[in-house]
């Protein structure tokens, strides 16, 4: 019976945790810096919104841990010292391990802007973030303008955060259209209107330069970059993305990059010692992927993984058919396979949208083959398996478009929108 | 956890307006409650029911039309009527002293004394009474016109709430229809009928037993019976609706038919017990609490209309064929059949202590009609059959149902009487859990446990724990209401009703990962 020792209680050292459980008698420990027991870190939003409290976004009762002997450490590890397998506590504590996994997650980017550091700006990724976000800016009153700099997924969610309080929000993006590194123009455009329609002043192909303060090193004002436009604000969220959390790991024996490298079967250069989340990077990207992965379900699909080869059964981490999903404001996004910005090479789009302007879809598909490649859909929910399977099956966008009811996932007697799309497609490309 | 109340949850002017308006149609009826003697009772009435009604419609129209089409639970937590704050605590308490002066104490409502008139808040709407059954008003008729009035607000600020999502909107609308037309206007039209040669029972034709727990009893089927065919027909329905009715439908779509679109218990909770469906408990210990309690419910009514039904039937088959002994061994007989498909063909579906649970339960009943059978006294378990009709009336008719269930609201969610006490509720999710066509699907493996769907599952079911397992919730306490799919921000859950075959289907890895592992994983 060996000890595992996993530092980071998030999804992915969770599930790791469960499995290894599942599939053992193994001790094992997880350890926290950030909280006692694990909680979805994508449901901190809704606890500034008043929708969940706390204890609402764990997704065990808290003797689960006990009743499954999984011991929780709430600490911080500052060392570790891989010849002899032990971990040093910022306490003075120590722990020894067998095997030890990394899953400590992300933290939010800071790219040397003068000011970064001033009170009153905050990144968005821990319960100590919103926490802390509680107190700066509990109401209008008290936080008369906030700037968000960086458009993306949790830029908008702090946006939306923000206006249920209804503090003013002037979101600076340096993209051309939001997110428009990830999305098609077609669907940023939407989005980027509907960001709009919610009263947030959105500035596109805006980059902050600096922030400034008063005499007390409290945030008063922002400048942005390309007009010089300055901006009062209490409050400056910084969401351009996250990076690893590695700085600790960077001292150790533990090779990292940008992340901690690890090979496709999540081992680390050291013997023992595995990372796995949004920490870790794998030396060769697999496929399409980045390799650093800093997504909820990847990080779970690492977990589910490891946990097969630290009990015996060595296996790869071999991610299936992509899948992602998100959501901005009110507009539900959900992506199956692959859909880039601009069409690969060999690649079209099809893109439709219904007059509403709160749904849409864009299909990727090989333009000789016909060959579907991926999805995007916005406000119209599609099912996963569906999907899986068709991109499996290598079936064409032909295929895809007649058969698009039978991956409708949204509840009974929403209006249907697929005799519409298949119209749209239908005109478009001429389809016998 | 927040250090001030945000100001932004604060209600807007208009809102205000709304609730004063409101507030004022509702002290009408307070000043009637102490005697205060209205000349004009009709006029006052209207003025009371038409200003809750606009004050309501005013302050929804505000809450929710200035706002984008969506989800709406900004601020829930944070707000003291919904979070069992202040003015949660004060409503609760204001509800639970209605029910109790309803139920036991209505002289104080102005209930008249035999033969002299009524006084007070029931006075109050005798008009209305003459209006619709010819005759004075009661409490009951008070407390209908009461509840269909809240069902009918707030099922309008409801459908407002959730103005992006249809199956809310029908669903709000059908609830709305069958309080009005069914548990309303036709037993009050019905009683017009009445006359000294002809009476019809007062029935609200939705409510079937066990939930109608009174159906069977003498009076009312006397009554049935001798009002010649139409009476005839109405036992025959009450009976057919157990029977045959409400056996296909739950198969067809699950209990949801019934909890969520025709109950009326269901409808106020949906609409008037909205703001309070995220308070219900979803611990664990909550949940084995109720599957004993409803369970044991169901026995009791079970056997407390047994008693009941043999009290009265005679033992003569010559005059007619249902004597005490062909329904003793009716009763018997149906409880054996049912038993034994169970156990036959379900028994892997029922966690180990369900099974002894069954067996237990089964036994006792058993053995209490082979006491009747063989014995004839008219005890039942040495309780005589008057001591238990009263004691189920009282306990769980008023008690449980009226004063716990909906008093409740504000503090323990809007659904306690539904998943703690209902036995209607645990026949019909017992055919759910085994043999119906209905559950909730999750959506591979987008589920990114945020939790949503948990809090506002008003009938405390861990809704996360199946999504992310990618496992189809089919549980026997889902009453199909649609807020966990509605609150979902990712699209993970969908109601619906397909095969039965591989209904149940726990996934440890979920998609998305490596197939084979999924095949090693999940192989069961």
């Amino acid at each position: 019976m060996e000890h595992i020792v996993i530092i980071g209680n998030g999804i992915s050292g969770v599930t790791a945790a469960r499995h290894i459980r599942k599939l053992s008698n193994h001790k094992i420990t997880i350890i926290s810096a950030e909280t006692e027991h694990f909680f979805s870190r994508t449901a901190l939003m809704y606890i500034y919104m008043g929708h969940m409290k706390y204890e609402h976004t764990k997704p065990y009762e808290d003797w689960f841990w006990k009743k499954n002997r999984i011991n929780l450490i709430f600490g911080f590890v500052k060392n570790i010292e891989t010849k002899s397998n032990t971990l040093y506590f910022e306490n003075g504590d120590t722990l020894q391990y067998d095997k030890l996994i990394i899953s400590t997650g992300s933290k939010s980017n800071k790219f040397g802007w003068k000011g970064q550091d001033l009170e009153g700006v905050l990144g968005l990724y821990s319960k100590q973030d919103v926490d802390l976000l509680e107190t700066l800016a509990p109401n209008k009153e008290v936080c008369k303008h906030a700037v968000i700099v960086g458009g993306g997924l949790i830029g908008v969610e702090l946006a939306e955060m923000l206006h249920t309080r209804k503090i003013p929000v002037t979101f600076l993006v340096r993209e051309d259209h939001f997110w428009d590194n990830v999305l098609p123009v077609g669907d940023a455009k939407m989005i980027s209107r509907h960001i709009l329609s919610h009263g947030i002043d959105l500035r596109l192909k805006s980059n902050l330069k600096e922030i400034q303060s008063d005499d007390n090193g409290r945030v008063n004002a922002v400048i942005i970059e390309e007009t010089g436009e300055v901006i009062k604000c209490n409050l400056v969220g910084l969401t351009p993305g996250v990076s690893p959390n590695i700085d600790m790991i960077k001292q150790t024996n533990i090779e990292t990059d940008q992340g901690v490298l690890v090979n496709r079967f999540l081992e680390t250069n050291i013997e023992n010692v595995y990372a796995i989340g949004d920490c870790a990077q794998q030396r060769e990207p697999i496929g399409h992927r980045k390799a650093i992965e800093a997504v909820w379900y990847t990080g779970r699909m690492m977990g589910e993984t490891v946990a097969q080869t630290i009990c015996g059964n060595k296996m790869k981490y071999n991610p299936g058919h992509w899948f992602n999903s998100a959501k901005f404001f009110n507009i539900e996004y959900q992506t199956y396979g692959w859909v880039f910005p601009e069409p690969k090479e060999s690649n079209k789009h099809f893109h439709w949208k219904h007059e509403d302007d709160s749904k849409c879809i864009t299909i990727e598909y090989e333009k000789n083959s016909n060959q579907f490649l991926g999805i995007n859909t916005f406000g119209i929910r599609m099912k996963h398996d569906i999907f899986d399977r068709w991109l499996t099956e290598k079936r064409s966008a032909d295929y895809v478009i007649e058969h698009l009811k039978e991956a409708n996932f949204d509840p009974e007697f929403y209006k249907t929108f697929e005799s519409e799309i298949l119209n749209s497609y239908s005109v478009q490309f001429k389809m016998v | 956890m927040s250090l001030a109340k945000p100001d932004s949850q604060a209600l807007s002017k208009t809102q205000k307006f709304g609730v004063a308006i409101g507030v004022i149609g509702l002290f009408v009826m307070i000043l009637a409650f102490f005697n205060v003697d209205f000349p004009n009772k009709t006029l006052f009435l209207s003025l009371s029911l038409v200003m809750i009604t606009v004050g309501t419609i005013i302050f929804s129209n505000n809450a929710y039309l200035t706002k984008q089409a969506g989800i709406q639970n900004d601020g829930v937590w944070f707000k003291s009527i919904a979070s069992r704050g202040f003015w949660g605590w004060i409503l609760g308490i204001v509800l639970t002293l209605f029910y109790i002066v309803l139920y036991f104490k209505a002289e104080w409502l102005g209930l008249a004394v035999k033969g002299e008139a009524n006084s007070g808040l029931v006075a109050l709407f005798d008009p209305l009474s003459r209006l619709l059954n010819g005759g004075p008003a009661s409490q009951w008729f008070v407390y209908g016109t009461l509840y269909t009035v809240a069902i009918l607000v707030f099922g309008y600020k409801f459908m407002l709430k959730y103005r992006h999502n249809r199956y809310e909107q029908l669903r709000t609308v059908s609830v709305m229809f069958f309080q009005l037309a069914f548990a309303f206007l036709i037993p009050e039209f019905m009683a017009r009928l009445n006359s000294d040669t002809f009476s019809l029972p007062y029935y609200d034709l939705k409510n079937i037993w066990p939930l109608n727990y009174y159906n069977f009893d003498k009076y009312r089927v006397d009554s049935m019976i001798e009002a010649g065919d139409i009476g005839l027909a109405l036992l025959i329905f009450g009976i057919v609706s157990i029977f045959v009715i409400t056996p296909i439908l739950t198969y067809k779509y699950g209990k949801r038919w019934y909890c969520s679109w025709v109950c009326g218990c269901g409808g106020l909770a949906e609409t008037a017990g909205d703001p309070f469906r995220h308070l219900s408990d979803k611990t664990q210990v909550a949940w084995k609490i109720e599957r004993w309690v409803v369970h044991s419910v169901v026995v009791f009514v079970t056997l407390m209309t047994t008693a009941v039904i043999y009290s009265y039937l005679g033992n003569d088959s010559n005059k007619y064929w249902l004597t005490k002994d062909v329904f003793l061994l009716s009763v018997a007989g149906l409880l054996t059949f049912v038993f034994a498909l169970v156990m036959i063909f379900k028994r892997k579906e029922l966690a180990k202590d369900a099974q002894y649970g069954a067996i237990g339960y089964f036994v006792i009943i058993m053995a209490i009609i082979g006491m009747h059978y063989f014995s004839g006294t008219k005890h039942v378990f040495l309780f005589n059959t008057y001591f238990l009709q009263s004691s189920y009336g009282f306990l769980i008719g008023a008690i449980f149902s009226g004063v716990i269930g909906v008093g409740f609201y504000p503090i323990f969610g809007n659904r306690v009487w539904c998943r703690f006490g209902c036995p209607m509720a645990a026949v019909l999710g017992f055919q759910q859990r085994l043999f119906s066509r209905f559950r909730i699907t999750t959506n591979g493996g987008q589920c990114i446990s945020c939790g949503n769907c948990s809090t506002y599952c008003e009938m405390g079911i861990d809704v996360r724990a199946y999504a992310q397992k990618g496992e189809n919730i089919v549980r026997s306490s889902c009453v199909g209401c649609g807020i966990c799919a509605a609150v979902c921000p990712r699209g993970v859950l969908k109601l619906e009703n397909d095969s039965l075959k591989g209904r149940i289907n726990s996934n440890d890895v979920l998609l998305g990962n490596d197939v084979d592992l999924m095949d090693l994983v999940n192989q069961r």
